[in-house]
């Protein structure tokens, strides 16, 4: 029986890759791009997995990380000449790096509950700067670019249609998994876990436990940034609004309902939370979170495993 | 000598006795902040929200009584039986278990308490008229009555709660139970009934705080954001469930906020916080006005 367990993972696996290929072919166009919003969300939330699930960390900064991401990306878009989509994705994940290491320094030397709090106060430190420092960043307006084409110099080039644009991000956000999924197996991620477990005894034992924190920090800080590029890419604006709180908040919601600790489960928490926001608002219109503030109580108290936390131990495997 | 003339005195005298109010203000927020942490390791998310909610009952208050006193003490008690009800439905469940979980559940009461506001009573900010408009001239310059009569209160809110906490019957038994929360019920304390109690208490200090901020600023279903974080780096910056450093370090960066916004325009004051909080972090990550742990 244990044997064969990798095998239904890989084919159940497979199944829903191939799914989300074939998605954009079949969905109409307006629910097409709503699946691939869900995957960028998907790896925003995935991203703050690492904190939440793996280390026992809640932050509730990383719209800091996607912003900034975003923000990195566009810049590059704006700046050069003609654009060019790696530049942009290195800028990004580059600002969105800076970011974190700069967080993780400061915000990880404090026990559990203050890192969730000054993660929000350092979070707000960069929308007030993207918010008030108009001349670089738009303020308020934000910026506005076109998409770069998807080009290897000398091999191909193609134009971001919708349908590259969702495979391009579904690549990326597989990619992802598996590099996480592995990270989380490997010897690094054993220590996050023991961390979140017990960190006093992690301590004793010898582990470093702030620079493993740090690490972990800008880990989910370089996930968070690649999201905000894709972002950026799929809707050709970077806004202030992506910075602010709200977000993280969001991005904590995915987290808990999907189930921590996964990986998978806040991808699919976002898509639960995005389905209900999109059939919530048609009767509730802007006041949908007044429900979805207390399903999220509901599932605190009651289900604090998420979704898919019945088959927590069996995705980690 | 030159440069003696080239500061505004008077301005600066002003922004002092601003930072001096708006320092008060604070330090009533974060002080029921401090006071659910330190006793119940609680980190509230909604505090924001029951200074809103406090807000929001006076002006309802007004409109039906055309009476400030009386809305402030209603705004204060009603608060307080909300925070109690949300304490009793969702934190009380969420005993023995991570304070992580604390975080998150009210970050949930935070979104349904802003988003119920904002339904009810729209987007657009409400008013709550000064209950009396007199000012005082101080060295030829006229500083309005009502807002001394905000720290002055908000002194006078803090004081009689460490008056409480120190003699009271009920603030013996609270200190008891941060104390040690089994012994203090072994010796026949209502250790369930405390605890409500101190959330009751911490939300009608936000809501009151609310009422008395009110007429500076209009009433609006986000006005609790702003405050709640800078309650946060306050409580941080004085060490977390401190009450005497909250309200020092209250003070101390609301000043700091008040000069710097001569030289600066207010949304750049603001960062001033974030630069305290991160030298704090630095060098003095326990907190700045407490003393030194072993």
């Amino acid at each position: 029986m244990r044997d064969r367990q990798p095998l239904v993972f890989w084919t159940g696996f497979a199944i829903i890759v191939a799914l989300l290929i074939a998605s954009p072919l079949v969905l109409p166009p307006f629910w097409a791009r709503f699946v691939t919003e869900i995957l960028i969300w998907g790896l925003l939330a995935m991203s703050s997995d690492i904190l939440i699930g793996y280390t026992g960390m809640v932050s509730f900064g990383h719209s800091a990380f996607f912003g900034l991401g975003m923000y990195g990306a566009a810049f590059v878009l704006l700046e050069t000449k003609p654009p060019s989509l790696w530049a942009a994705l290195a800028a990004g994940l580059l600002a969105a790096a800076a970011a974190a290491a700069f967080v993780a320094y400061f915000s990880t030397r404090l026990r559990e509950i203050y890192f969730a709090i000054t993660t929000l106060i350092f979070s707000q430190i960069f929308y007030i700067v993207i918010f008030t420092w108009t001349e670089l960043t738009g303020g308020e307006n934000g910026l506005t670019f076109s998409r770069p084409a998807l080009a290897i110099p000398g091999l191909f080039s193609l134009r971001f249609t919708p349908m590259v644009l969702h495979w391009f991000v579904l690549a990326i956000v597989v990619l992802s998994y598996l590099l996480l999924r592995r990270i989380t197996q490997s010897p690094f991620g054993m220590v996050l876990q023991s961390i979140r477990e017990n960190e006093a005894r992690t301590r004793a034992i010898g582990y470093p436990i702030e620079r493993y924190k740090m690490v972990a920090v800008m880990l989910s800080g370089l996930f968070a940034g690649l999201a905000g590029v894709l972002y950026a890419l799929q809707n050709q604006f970077a806004a202030p609004n992506f910075v602010f709180f709200v977000l993280s908040g969001e991005v904590v919601i995915y987290n808990v309902i999907g189930g921590i600790g996964t990986l998978v489960g806040p991808i699919l928490g976002a898509a639960f939370f995005l389905l209900l926001r999109e059939g919530l608002s048609r009767f509730f219109t802007e006041y949908y979170l007044i429900p979805v503030g207390l399903m999220f109580i509901a599932m605190v108290i009651f289900m604090p495993q998420g979704l898919l936390g019945f088959a927590r131990r069996w995705l980690n495997r | 000598m030159q440069w003696l003339h080239a500061v505004p005195w008077d301005l600066l005298l002003i922004q002092t006795i601003n930072g001096i109010v708006t320092g008060m203000i604070l330090a009533l927020v974060a002080s029921g902040l401090t006071l659910i942490f330190g006793i119940m390791d609680v980190v509230n998310f909604a505090h924001g929200e029951f200074l809103m909610l406090g807000a929001y009952i006076a002006v309802l208050t007004i409109v039906a009584t055309h009476n400030f006193w009386l809305a402030l003490i209603i705004a204060s008690l009603g608060t307080g039986l909300i925070g109690a009800l949300v304490y009793v439905t969702t934190l009380r469940p969420l005993l023995g278990r991570d304070p992580l979980t604390t975080i998150l559940a009210t970050f949930g009461v935070s979104l349904v308490l802003q988003n119920y506001a904002l339904w009810q009573f729209g987007p657009v900010a409400r008013k709550i008229p000064e209950p009396f408009s007199g000012s005082i001239t101080l060295f030829h310059l006229d500083y309005s009555l009502y807002r001394l009569m905000i720290a002055g209160l908000s002194a006078a809110i803090i004081g009689g709660f460490w008056l409480f906490l120190k003699f009271g019957t009920w603030g013996i038994w609270i200190r008891a139970t941060t104390q040690d929360r089994i012994m203090a019920q072994a010796m026949g304390i209502p250790v369930p009934w405390v605890l409500a109690g101190v959330f009751a208490i911490g939300s009608a200090m936000a809501g009151a705080s609310g009422v008395l901020f009110g007429p500076l600023v209009g009433v609006d279903h986000a006005m609790g954001f702003d405050w709640i974080l800078r309650a946060f780096i306050v409580v941080v910056v004085g060490g977390m469930g401190s009450l005497g450093g909250s309200v020092l370090a209250a003070i101390f960066i609301s000043l700091l906020e008040a000069y710097s916004s001569l030289w600066v325009s207010p949304a750049q004051a603001g960062i001033i916080s974030f630069v305290v909080l991160i030298l704090t972090l630095l060098f003095r990550p326990t907190g700045l006005f407490v003393a030194t742990p072993k």
